[in-house]
């Protein structure tokens, strides 16, 4: 986890987690040329598995260039170019986290070579869905993308930032779900529970925000126990919070606990 | 497949002190607006359109809300020129 210490791998190791899914993501500044995502991409496969394993914690991550740098589609061109050397490492589960920022015309034609980049390699797809007034209009705009590619198969895809007003949009095309949990801002995890509860526990997963906004590691456990809190038994929180993600991400052979 | 928990919890002794404080900070936060003339503002009139859909029956209210403070157009902007996002939407403001 770039953007977090290593007491945080300590406080997730006695939460009981046994994984971490990194995608890559923004570094919190553009970065100014290619080298910047080669050097990053080496961090997220080579120095965080370390660190991580030092816990007893499997680390996983997924390569693109996120698309809050997709704007400037020459840099993001000679970053597509770099991401086949680091599909061939053996933590790297798939292309994640594409998708859109502020739903721009560039942003989506990278999003479109992504898409192209997962098919042409056969990898998974992790999608980042725009936040707040943008999510509803960015999630169809992802969703009819990746419909569009006739080599997309939708069970490998994960949408996630999914709220009450996308998560139908998601489910309806086959694909999985993802709810990222903050402490503030966005998706609480009674509200997640509460989809869960209105959607099912087919096909979606939550996850922690841990990026350089207010966010919390263990905001995946403590939606575990408020979820156990709400009266749901032990067998549905282990679908929800162990199950699941290991389904989806278990379809890359790589995945391994 | 709706997946309801096993166990029946009284959901208004679990969440009512915590939705009792979010009402409060929300009525504080008008107030507070009010006291220093900073109500005027799209993303305060996109909040009063929330708060009146809270009181309309039928058990999506979040998702309600979330399609009031959403952008309604369909195709993609020319470009980008900022990251963030306002939580709110205007046609006549860039975020």
């Amino acid at each position: 986890m770039v953007s977090r210490t290593t007491d945080d791998y300590q406080r997730m190791a006695l939460a009981g987690c046994v994984a971490i899914n990194e995608p890559a993501f923004w570094a919190g500044y553009d970065r100014s040329n290619e080298q910047g995502f080669y050097d990053y991409f080496s961090l997220l496969t080579g120095f965080e598995p370390q660190r991580a394993a030092t816990f007893g914690i499997k680390h996983f991550s997924w390569m693109c260039i996120n698309p809050k740098e997709a704007e400037d589609v020459g840099l993001a061109d000679a970053v597509l170019a770099l991401i086949p050397e680091f599909l061939q490492k053996p933590t790297v589960l798939g292309i994640g986290e594409i998708g859109l920022n502020k739903n721009s015309r560039n942003e989506l034609v990278v999003l479109e070579k992504h898409i192209q980049l997962a098919a042409d390699h056969d990898q998974l797809i992790l999608v980042h869905t725009p936040h707040l007034e943008d999510k509803l209009k960015g999630t169809r705009l992802i969703v009819d993308a990746l419909k569009n590619h006739s080599a997309i198969r939708p069970e490998r895809v994960i949408i996630d930032h999914v709220e009450e007003h996308t998560v139908r949009v998601v489910k309806d095309a086959g694909m999985w779900a993802g709810m990222t949990l903050y402490p503030e801002s966005k998706l609480t995890a009674n509200r997640a529970i509460d989809i869960i509860e209105m959607y099912g526990t087919e096909n979606i997963w939550m996850n922690s925000a841990c990026d350089w906004g207010i966010s919390d590691p263990l905001a995946v456990p403590k939606a575990a126990l408020e979820m156990r809190r709400r009266g749901h038994s032990e067998t549905q929180v282990h679908k929800v919070f162990y199950e699941n993600p290991a389904a989806f991400m278990g379809q890359c052979p790589k995945f391994v606990l | 497949m709706k997946q309801p928990p096993e166990s029946n919890v009284h959901l208004v002794d679990h969440g009512f002190m915590e939705a009792r404080a979010k009402l409060l900070d929300i009525a504080a936060f008008l107030d507070r607006l009010e006291r220093h003339d900073q109500a005027d503002d799209y993303r305060v009139r996109a909040f009063f359109e929330g708060l009146n859909l809270l009181d309309e029956p039928g058990a999506d209210r979040a998702a309600k809300v979330l399609l009031a403070l959403s952008d309604p157009s369909e195709e993609p902007i020319a470009e980008a020129h900022t990251k963030g996002a306002a939580g709110a939407f205007s046609p006549e403001v860039e975020t």
